[in-house]
């Protein structure tokens, strides 16, 4: 049969020759590719102080966008829970009175939002389901925690603080609204 | 001028020991950084510029961790183990001469602490009493492992002593001194005895690495075998000393071979510094440790390329293998200097 790769080694357990025998032509020719090895190039990338460059389309860490003028874009409709595989996105909705009327966009809010960042598989169709555009993964990393707990991320951690905008422009392949 | 003779030798011997520790930690960090490189690692680069201060770090963490003697171990051989392990490393060191005389307010000061005219007898006395800590040490821990451990190292040792005495034998035939500043002279101006001992060399190199538990030949305490094998009952400072003690032996016997078969502290071009002797001393030093280190370097690098022999294979190489070869080497040699020095 013809073989499928040219790394095939057809292995036969005929008797050493004398050369072999003698090994150390054998431990030379193995210290040599050893010492190829500490002269080459390490791709070691040393973790905190370089990062491994991200793909533009890398799904991280969720943020919850605000509008331009700082309210935030959720409106608690559900679907991103819904579409959810993992079952890792709960919400409670609440109604906007007058006076946070320059917190939220519209009449509706989440007064609750949490995603659990174990249960997350991080496929985007949160991202996807959103009709206005409030929920994006970003190329954030979720950092270790030492509890369980500390996954389960709220409000605090999941909306965009108003002074510190989180760029989701890598993220807008949709055909979505590219303004914030 | 004898209270200065002591002084000279107390502060060498301070210095040695100071020296002797400080290297055997640096070849932990240098053979773990070489582990790195050789399998595409990049090796301890945390503490410090470099990972500089690994070795402290790692010293640091010995002294921390608790001193744990199993219930049913002898106390005191479990205590005296490490200690005859570190003793005999450190002390081969005594008879080593480190270069040429330094000449310091007005005295020729000897760089060697023990001018004893059997230095190469006294080395290998010292060195197989080292198998003592091993043994003494696994019997003591009252483990199956331990002892299976101590048990390889002496029959290893025993193996390959014999064949390690018969080729230093031909560099004794060819100097004709076991004082080890002879053999250094003996072998001045390129002189070295590897161009006229390969196979000695070749053999006494492979029983360093026995003596010494390397790998290849480190079924003593191999770890997937042996769950570490004489040190497995050890902790804390006690497992540092074993553990010490092996670099200090690989340091001390690579200063022997460097003096046995590479001339020492000799350099090509010496003779062109006879008029300042104090820096020729520090040249000869530097050579010297340039030489051992070299050789420490082969060490680390047999380790990580060569796979370890399995146990019927060492002694198969050992017995018959490189005693035959050693004793038909030191024949060929005894004849050759019979001839040149016209006894026939």
């Amino acid at each position: 049969m013809e073989s499928l790769t040219n790394r095939k080694v057809v292995v036969s357990d005929k008797p050493m020759t004398f050369m072999e025998k003698l090994y150390l032509p054998g431990i030379i020719k193995g210290m040599l590719v050893t010492f190829r090895h500490i002269l080459m190039r390490r791709k070691t990338i040393k973790y905190p102080e370089e990062t491994r460059e991200f793909a533009p389309i890398y799904r991280g860490m969720h943020v919850l966008k605000r509008d331009e003028q700082g309210r935030e874009n959720c409106t608690a409709c559900g679907l991103c829970a819904v579409a959810c595989p993992a079952e890792a996105i709960t919400m409670t909705s609440a109604e906007r009175t007058n006076a946070d009327k320059h917190l939220y966009r519209e009449e509706k809010y989440a007064s609750m939002y949490e995603i659990n960042m174990l249960r997350c598989i991080f496929c985007g169709l949160c991202e996807e389901a959103c009709p206005k555009e409030a929920i994006f993964l970003t190329d954030r990393l979720v950092p270790t925690q030492f509890e369980r707990g500390e996954f389960i991320y709220g409000k605090d951690k999941l909306v965009e603080p108003v002074d510190h905008r989180i760029d989701i422009t890598k993220r807008q392949f949709t055909g979505k609204r590219t303004t914030l | 001028m004898e209270t200065f003779f002591w002084i000279d030798k107390l502060v060498l011997v301070v210095l040695l020991f100071l020296i002797s520790l400080g290297i055997a930690a640096y070849q932990t960090y240098f053979e773990r950084k070489l582990a790195g490189w050789i399998q595409d690692r990049v090796g301890p680069d945390r503490a410090g510029p470099f990972g500089i201060l690994q070795p402290i770090a790692d010293g640091v963490k010995m002294f921390m961790k608790e001193d744990f003697t199993p219930a049913n171990a002898d106390k005191w051989l479990f205590i005296l183990g490490p200690g005859i392990a570190m003793f005999t490393s450190l002390i081969t060191s005594a008879i080593i001469p480190w270069g040429t005389d330094l000449q310091l307010f007005g005295r020729s000061i000897s760089l060697q602490v023990a001018e004893i005219n059997i230095g190469i007898l006294f080395a290998f006395g010292i060195i197989s009493i080292g198998v003592y800590g091993i043994m003494i040490g696994g019997w003591a821990s009252n483990n199956k492992y331990s002892l299976f451990g101590a048990i390889r190292a002496s029959s290893q040792m025993i193996s390959y002593e014999l064949a390690m005495g018969i080729s230093a034998i031909t560099i004794i035939m060819i100097s004709g001194s076991l004082d080890l500043r002879a053999i250094v002279e003996s072998q001045h101006g390129m002189n070295w005895n590897i161009f006229y001992q390969p196979v000695a060399f070749l053999v006494f190199f492979i029983c360093a690495l026995a003596e010494t538990n390397r790998a290849p030949f480190d079924l003593p305490e191999c770890e997937n075998e042996l769950i570490g094998g004489y040190h497995t009952e050890y902790s804390s400072m006690k497992l540092g000393l074993f553990l010490f003690s092996e670099y200090v032996a690989m340091f001390v016997s690579s200063a022997i071979m460097a003096i046995l078969f590479f001339g020492g502290y000799n350099f090509p071009g010496m003779d062109y510094f006879t008029d300042s002797p104090n820096l020729l001393s520090i040249l000869s030093v530097a050579v010297f440790f340039a030489k051992i280190f070299l050789l420490i370097f082969v060490f680390m690098w047999i380790r990580w390329t060569i796979p370890r022999f399995r146990f019927d294979q060492l002694m198969h190489l050992g017995w018959k293998v490189l005693i035959p070869i050693a004793l038909v080497n030191m024949l060929v040699t005894g004849f050759v200097v019979a001839l040149y020095e016209h006894w026939f």
